[in-house]
């Protein structure tokens, strides 16, 4: 039965590549090549290696990776080369094919035996096959460990490859490896000093550590430019580093501000802090796990755009409950703005306990859509697109908000209260309506912070809790009524706290910059963008 | 003199206040101590110890009542000089241990061995002496609250803005102690007390000692809180509190005022923790928490704020209503205790002292002028 499959696969096999002008003459090839393993000799063995690899098949790495593990077996009868099922134990596959061959006994399959200068050989021709390999990124691959590895062996073998190659990356990331390669070997000064100079523009920890390995081992003229180079690029990664901390320093600033800004809203109009904010972020967070379970259970092709479909409904649903609290409790503390405080910090704990009654006090998966996972290489930058995502969505929602306080008569009423809440009221502005309104906005976009920070932080009842105060922060920094003082509070902040975080440990950071806003606050007590004139003592 | 100023700042209620402090703190040692377990009037020790620590939290409360109530400063922070106080205890209880503890080491603490320390840091000198404890326990609280008093007031930061500063003064405080490296034992705090001034925590009668104690300190704490309300600077207090810019056109120096009430405020909560460790046994940051400074204040709401009395007493009952409810509907406490904010805030804006008082005016006016009872009931209940 084995006969008649090993048989019909590359019958097949020809069959389905006929059209395909190079494929069925190198499968073949394969075969043969792989035929000359299951021969006694040694010598026969090693030809067997290298018409392996000079069949350039996709295959053959493989292959050549298991016969240097010594995974790969004759299997009799038929002489069969076959490696092991990684999904079954006792289960083969066909080496030349990659199909299944079934289970054999452990008498019936023989490992085909490698000595030393097989090994070299197999080593040899890896390299040359993933480095000659038609996927680009294996061959970025191969260089790169090359690069790691710093084996002057593949010297040769990287100058056919560069010679070959007519990717401009691949082909740089080529010479950089040879370049490695060279300096681990005993070759010429001159040779050398080339090397480094190709490897110096580089700027990373692992070129780095290859220099001042450099410098420690070689001596004379090579060490000092490795020195140099050393020196040049330590000033590289410091830029690197300080580009790498305003980058995340933004990223955090720009979630702050998303948590900050209906705040500041709330707190510029009304004069109300609103302690239950967070716990309205927490809400968004977990109407985006409810849209996703829903989207899960019944249609999961719309699951790209559960984000999509969980904003509005954020929303909608911190915006009424933002409403009712305004409506039902703070409406009857306007004038008392510490009562204020007290109450909507009883709304908060009821909030919290509630979610956990629902949901239960376990943290909630939400899912990153497809679109938002992977990340983006900027130089030595690594940005994951879900941050990116986020810095994006909090400056849409800031320039709407923008927009909306400055375009919109809603807006401008909004404002006119800020100033003057009696003589807004005697123009004939609904200021109780205002309020209401101001308030659901502000909770509402609370909730889109909370369908955001979903994306980036663990979504569970006490969520809300750890942002509220540095959203405070925010507030007190950046001034009230204002919302480019939110904005440059939030990244100010964000930034600070990324800076200092290396120096210090992310707690201890946190604590230096609490200490300096109380500080702060001493220089400009309302805040860094503070209300001027008569509207400031109201 | 200062009798005769006791007598001036000591009106009838509080005769009754102390009198009833002075029979707890007589009554329920006698009734732990003498009375044989089996006896139905028998105080178990656990209840003592849980009574003790409803007292603290209540000397805690009346801390807060003093610069709430008297000068509008809405302290959200009150928790971090509770447990500073309770610290240096701790530290003090901890040198006690000598090397009874796990590593049996003679000058170190268990956590500072664990995390290999060499010597004990410079800090911790001085805490083997009880004198030099209880000072501290005063000191390192009095002296936080005068550095940020003194940066806070002097800059005119009021209200929600100084509320939302001193709840991040108690959260930076929190993780800053949470921290290994600070040496007041990170995530555990301090443990494993043995004794205190030579006799055993776990005796019966040190407990009683220590409840006895945090009556007195109640006691002592009030009428500390009625000579200053009574006296002329409470006067200037309450002015502050009702127009703080008008107290200053007056000429009053409104930031000396506010802070040396805060700074006293921050001395009595000191004294709070100091009791409160030694009868709970432990203290580790998250006596910190804001949550906690949070909810002292709703405890003195809720008792009604301005009354001193109303504020041990809110205290008293929302510790044990957390009692019961943590024990028998764990699901429920939050929502109750959420409600209670937003009821008390809404509908008993005076607290229960201050609704109590008010029926009692509208009562004795009642009786005085029998034709107008309506209208002062009315008025009194508003």
């Amino acid at each position: 039965m084995y006969c008649l499959r090993s048989l019909l696969i590359p019958l097949l096999c020809a069959l389905i590549f006929t059209s395909n002008l190079s494929q069925p003459a190198q499968a073949a090839d394969l075969e043969t090549a792989l035929s000359g393993l299951a021969e006694k000799s040694f010598k026969t063995r090693l030809k067997a290696v290298d018409d392996i690899a000079a069949t350039q098949d996709e295959r053959a790495s493989e292959i050549l990776d298991a016969l240097g593990r010594g995974d790969l077996f004759v299997a009799n009868p038929g002489k069969h080369i076959v490696m092991p099922d990684p999904a079954a134990s006792g289960a083969y596959l066909f080496a030349a094919t990659g199909e299944s061959a079934g289970s054999y006994a452990k008498a019936a399959v023989k490992k085909v035996k490698i000595n030393n200068r097989m090994r070299s050989a197999i080593r040899k021709a890896l390299g040359t096959l993933t480095l000659g390999s038609p996927d680009r990124n294996r061959r970025l691959t191969a260089a790169r460990s090359i690069f790691n590895t710093r084996d002057a062996s593949a010297l040769t073998l990287l100058s056919d490859a560069i010679a070959r190659e007519t990717d401009s990356t691949v082909k740089r990331e080529m010479e950089r490896a040879r370049a490695a390669a060279l300096l681990g070997s005993d070759a010429e000064e001159s040779e050398k000093l080339a090397a480094i100079d190709v490897i110096a523009p580089m700027a990373n920890q692992d070129a780095l550590a290859l220099l001042t390995q450099v410098m420690s081992n070689d001596s004379g003229a090579v060490a000092q430019r490795a020195e140099r180079a050393i020196a040049e690029m330590q000033s590289s990664l410091a830029l690197w580093a300080t580009a790498q901390n305003v980058v995340y320093g933004i990223s955090l600033g720009s979630v702050l501000l998303l948590a900050a800004i209906g705040l500041a809203i709330t707190f510029g109009v009304m004069g109300v802090i609103n302690m239950a904010h967070g716990e309205m972020v927490m809400i968004g967070a977990y109407v985006t796990f409810v849209v996703q379970d829903v989207i899960r259970t019944s249609m999961p092709d719309l699951f790209d755009w559960s984000l999509l479909i969980a904003l509005p409904l954020a929303f909608g649903v911190t915006a009424l409950i933002g409403i009712a609290m305004e409506r039902g409790i703070i409406r009857f503390l306007y004038g008392r703005p510490l009562e204020t405080l007290l109450a909507t910090w009883g709304v908060s704990l009821i909030l919290q306990q509630a979610v956990r009654s629902i949901f239960g006090p376990n943290n909630r998966l939400v899912g990153n859509p497809s679109w938002m996972s992977g990340s983006l290489e900027l130089g030595q930058l690594t940005l994951t697109y879900n941050r990116i995502c986020i810095i994006a969505f909090t400056l849409v929602v800031f320039a709407a908000l923008f927009v909306a306080m400055r375009k919109t008569s809603f807006g401008l009423q909004m404002r006119a209260v800020v100033q003057n809440r009696q003589m807004s009221a005697a123009m004939g502005i609904r200021t109780k309506w205002v309020d209401a309104l101001t308030f659901g906005l502000g909770s509402g976009i609370a909730g889109l912070a909370g369908v955001a920070i979903s994306q980036i932080d663990n979504v569970g009842p006490n969520l809300g809790q750890s942002y509220i105060i540095d959203s405070f922060m925010v507030v007190v920094f950046g001034g009230v009524g204002n919302l480019w003082g939110t904005l440059v509070g939030a990244m100010t902040l964000g930034v600070a706290n990324k800076f200092l975080e290396p120096y210090s440990g992310a707690v201890l950071a946190k604590i230096l910059v609490l200490v300096f806003i109380i500080l702060f606050i001493q220089k400009r007590p309302k805040g860094l963008f503070a209300l001027k004139g008569r509207g400031a003592e109201a | 003199m200062i009798t005769r100023m006791l007598i001036r700042s000591l009106d009838k209620g509080s005769y009754w206040f102390l009198g009833l402090l002075a029979l707890i703190a007589l009554l329920v040692p006698i009734l732990h101590l003498l009375l044989p377990p089996e006896s139905a009037l028998h105080v178990p020790g656990y209840a003592v110890a849980l009574m003790g620590k409803y007292l603290c939290y209540g000397l805690l409360a009346l801390s807060v009542d003093l610069v709430w109530g008297y000068c509008g400063i809405l302290s959200l922070g009150h928790g971090a000089f509770f447990a500073l106080g309770g610290y240096a205890m701790g530290m003090y209880l901890m040198r006690q241990i000598g090397d009874r503890g796990v590593y049996a080491n003679p000058e170190l603490p268990d956590f500072m061995v664990f995390l290999n320390w060499s010597e004990l840091p410079w800090y911790w000198y001085g805490f083997d002496s009880f004198a030099f404890a209880l000072a501290m326990v005063v000191l390192a609280p009095g002296i936080l609250a005068f550095v940020f008093g003194w940066l806070a007031f002097r800059s005119r930061v009021t209200g929600v803005y100084l509320s939302i500063i001193t709840q991040a003064l108690t959260y930076a405080l929190m993780l800053a102690f949470f921290r290994n490296e600070m040496g007041f034992g990170g995530n555990n705090g301090l443990t494993d007390f043995k004794d205190i001034l030579g006799f055993s925590l776990q005796s019966d009668s040190t407990r009683t000692a220590l409840f006895a104690a945090s009556a007195i300190a109640v006691g002592l704490g009030y009428i500390l809180c009625r000579l200053i309300t009574r006296s002329r600077a409470g006067m200037v207090l309450a002015a502050i509190r009702d127009a703080e810019s008008r107290t200053r056109f007056l000429g009053y120096r409104v930031e000396h005022y506010k802070l040396m009430v805060f700074v006293v405020s921050a001395c009595l909560a000191g004294v709070a923790g100091a009791l409160y460790v030694p009868q709970v046994g432990i203290i580790n940051p998250g006596e910190f928490a804001p949550a906690n400074s949070i909810e002292i204040v709703i405890a003195v709401a809720v008792g009604g704020r301005g009354t001193l009395i109303g504020a041990v007493l809110g205290a008293v009952l929302i510790s044990y209503a957390k009692t019961w409810f943590t024990g028998e509907l764990p699901e429920l406490w939050l929502f109750a205790l959420g409600g209670l904010f937003v009821a008390v805030t809404l509908f008993l804006p005076k607290g229960i002292a201050g609704f109590l008082l008010a029926r009692w005016q509208a009562f004795a006016e009642r009786k005085t002028a029998p034709g107008t009872a309506v209208a002062t009931n009315e008025g009194a209940a508003q």
